[in-house]
């Protein structure tokens, strides 16, 4: 039996519509009417990108796992929005939603998960390995907490080069229990790193709710305190308060150089994976109570449009533009070439795709 | 040119890459306050402050793995594993991520890595202690493993690993830590992927790496007083990239090769060096290849057997009169 649950949710979480407390905060104040709009229409072009995917997985083009990011949207625009250029994310496999915040697009993404050359990652990395180091992303990465050394090091690379920065490590619910979770924690609260762990509690780790998977459920922030981390609770349908409460963190990254943990409370629509047929620990009541109630891209809708930033043509338009955009990709997708035999044994090392003076090794590296 | 220790030759590169790069910094449990504990980065803590020679807790997955993230942005971390046993709670950070980021990423990244320290048995400690996993991290594309056996080489393939742009992972021996040998003062690197014939022969060839060289050149010493053979010696210095051609080369000379390693035999580095010969120099064969390896169990903490169970000189001997035969 687990244990009884100490519950630690925001009290916004038993909201279900009406004004967000938090529009008015400081995070969300300074925000341009295009600003909002901008956050909103990424919002959108997610939930569309994600429900394409559905099916083109159905069609049978879309190989290995799909994790689908529905329902979860508010989390990755209401952190990323907020970040600046010495700011780094990392997460793990369920990584399209960040992708896109963070500006890549459409067709690279879609291109990624048919296995083109033209994707993301030339079709070598797939659903769970999105990457854009340009855009300061540093993946996708496909074992759960794996991600969470490797962010406390983009942290560290930050303050060791005396830029005012952080790096949001993301992960699911699951994450919490890995020993390489704990180890960063340790390693950024000791070191004061520019960390901010970002919990995103989807409420199950694969099929595994928290009851069954964690010791003390209820709030798996709380953690922190053992490392003398600050933590934060967040309801992760209103992408108001996730901005109001990041930005806290965010700012004790920049000015005390300290890391903090947020558990951000979402949910899923789609099953852990697409392979997932999703019968066995859940209710379809449940997954009704969310699409229906706490929505966090059409509470955000609502929001604007009480606003009056947003009018429901306006909407509209933002909708049909992000689907046709996602129709595209597909389309994109299906028509670009596959890779080459020639490029399996490509970018696997840096000195064999960089021969020149400064490539010193000598050798037989890729074997027959 | 200065004679030093294996140790100090570890230590000579690390101090003259963290002087050349300030992007430089050594990682590791014990390297900095404590000195080391092999002694290895002595002293760098008090020459080059906090900043760059930083003590971890022991904490394989989590500094191993804030290591290859800070690679990825640019900083050269050179990491101690006390014991290469050790990376094994670390093995998801130093295969998945290091070694597989690159490649996921379409080339859009790359990890300039090094994990070092000892990796091997011999030394008394029982079997969690005494793993020899450059064959199985060698395995992994991606990864570049090299394993000196000499001061020389100790330095000059430390100082190519802290330039190289890929993760490269050195193994060393703490029975080698004393040896001493002529080391230059100046700037040299030994390239990865390039073996080294450390003794010319004409009737068999020793494929070693690691102590199993020294093992294997005091055996050729043998050889030739008391039986009148003559035996070459080539030392891999690195396992990958994997330098075939001098292999080839010495057995397109004496027709006849034994392979000595430290590793347990089954899919140790000499399978897939023997693979090689029997690929490209069939023909050259006067007889079949032989091997020497550990004894094929966990590391017995015995020492009397354990110094049986590694290749000693006595079992090199036998196992390369036998090819001679």
């Amino acid at each position: 039996m687990a244990k009884p649950a100490v519950l630690t949710h925001p009290e916004s979480l038993k909201r279900l519509a009406g004004p967000s407390e938090y529009a008015k905060d400081p995070a969300n104040a300074s925000m341009s009417k295009a600003d909002k709009i901008a956050l909103y229409t990424k919002m959108a072009r997610i939930r569309h990108f994600e429900q394409r995917c559905i099916r083109i997985y159905q069609q049978g083009k879309i190989g290995g796992f799909l994790h689908l990011y529905v329902g979860q949207e508010a989390v990755a625009a209401g952190t990323i929005s907020l970040l600046g250029k010495h700011d780094h994310i990392i997460t793990g496999y369920r990584d399209h939603g960040h992708g896109l915040m963070v500006g890549m697009g459409m067709n690279e993404c879609m291109a990624e998960l048919t296995g083109r050359v033209t994707g993301c990652s030339q079709g070598k990395g797939g659903s769970m390995h999105y990457f854009a180091p340009d855009k300061n992303y540093w993946g996708g990465h496909g074992i759960v907490g794996g991600q969470a050394p490797l962010g406390t090091g983009l942290a560290y690379a930050v303050k060791y080069m005396g830029l005012k920065g952080s790096c949001f490590v993301f992960m699911g619910d699951g994450a919490v229990n890995q020993g390489a979770v704990h180890e960063a924690y340790n390693l950024a609260a000791l070191w004061d790193l520019p960390v901010v762990f970002v919990i995103e509690n989807n409420g199950y780790s694969m099929g595994t709710s928290q009851e069954r998977s964690t010791a003390h459920p209820g709030c798996l922030a709380k953690r922190a305190e053992g490392y003398g981390m600050a933590w934060d609770v967040i309801n992760g349908h209103d992408v108001y308060e996730v901005r109001a409460k990041t930005a806290v963190a965010l700012k004790r990254a920049h000015e005390e150089s300290k890391p903090t943990v947020l558990e951000i409370f979402t949910y899923r629509y789609f099953g852990h994976s697409m392979a997932d047929p999703d019968k066995t620990y859940r209710d379809k009541e449940e997954i009704k109570g969310y699409r229906e109630n706490k929505d966090p891209v059409l509470l955000f809708e609502q929001e604007l449009l009480r606003e009056k930033v947003l009018t429901p043509e306006l909407s509209q338009k933002i909708n049909e533009a992000a689907m046709a955009e996602a129709d595209k990709a597909a389309i994109f997708a299906d028509e670009s070439p596959d890779p080459t035999v020639a490029d399996i044994t490509k970018h696997i090392y840096w000195e064999e795709d960089n021969r020149g003076p400064d490539t010193t090794s000598r050798g037989t590296i890729i074997f027959e | 040119m200065a004679v030093i220790s294996y140790r100090e030759a570890l230590r000579a590169a690390m101090r003259d890459e963290l002087k050349r790069d300030d992007k430089v910094v050594i990682m590791g449990e014990e390297v900095a306050q404590f000195n080391g504990a092999y002694k290895v980065t002595e002293g760098l803590l008090k020459e080059f402050g906090p900043k760059r020679v930083v003590d971890t807790p022991i904490s394989e997955a989590g500094f191993i793995g804030l290591g290859i993230g800070a690679s990825m942005l640019g900083i050269r971390p050179v990491m101690e594993l006390m014991f290469w046993s050790f990376s094994y709670v670390a093995f998801d950070q130093i295969v998945n991520n290091a070694g597989n980021i690159r490649y996921m990423s379409g080339g859009l990244i790359n990890c300039p890595i090094v994990i070092r320290g000892p990796g091997n048995g011999g030394t008394n400690v029982g079997a969690t202690h005494s793993h020899t996993p450059e064959a199985i991290l060698a395995s992994h594309p991606g990864i570049k493993v090299v394993c000196p056996a000499t001061p020389y080489d100790a330095k000059g393939l430390l100082k190519a690993a802290i330039r190289d742009n890929d993760p490269v992972y050195v193994m060393e021996n703490t029975i080698l830590y004393n040896d001493k040998g002529e080391v230059p003062d100046e700037d040299y690197i030994v390239p990865l992927g390039v073996a080294d014939v450390k003794r010319v022969g004409t009737d068999l060839t020793i494929v070693a790496h690691g102590r199993a060289v020294i093992t294997s050149l005091k055996a050729a010493e043998i050889l030739e007083q008391e039986h009148g053979v003559s035996v070459e010696v080539v030392d891999l210095r690195s396992i990958r990239p994997l330098d075939e051609e001098t292999i080839l080369a010495s057995v397109r000379k004496t027709h006849r090769a034994l392979l000595v390693e430290e590793n347990k035999p089954f899919c140790g580095v000499d399978a897939q060096v023997a693979y090689l010969i029997q690929s490209r120099a069939f023909d050259e064969l006067d007889a079949p290849i032989h091997r020497v390896s550990s004894i094929d169990a966990p590391q017995i903490y015995c020492k009397r057997m354990e110094d049986q169970q590694l290749p000693d000189v006595n079992r090199v001997v036998r196992e390369a009169l036998k090819v001679l035969a």
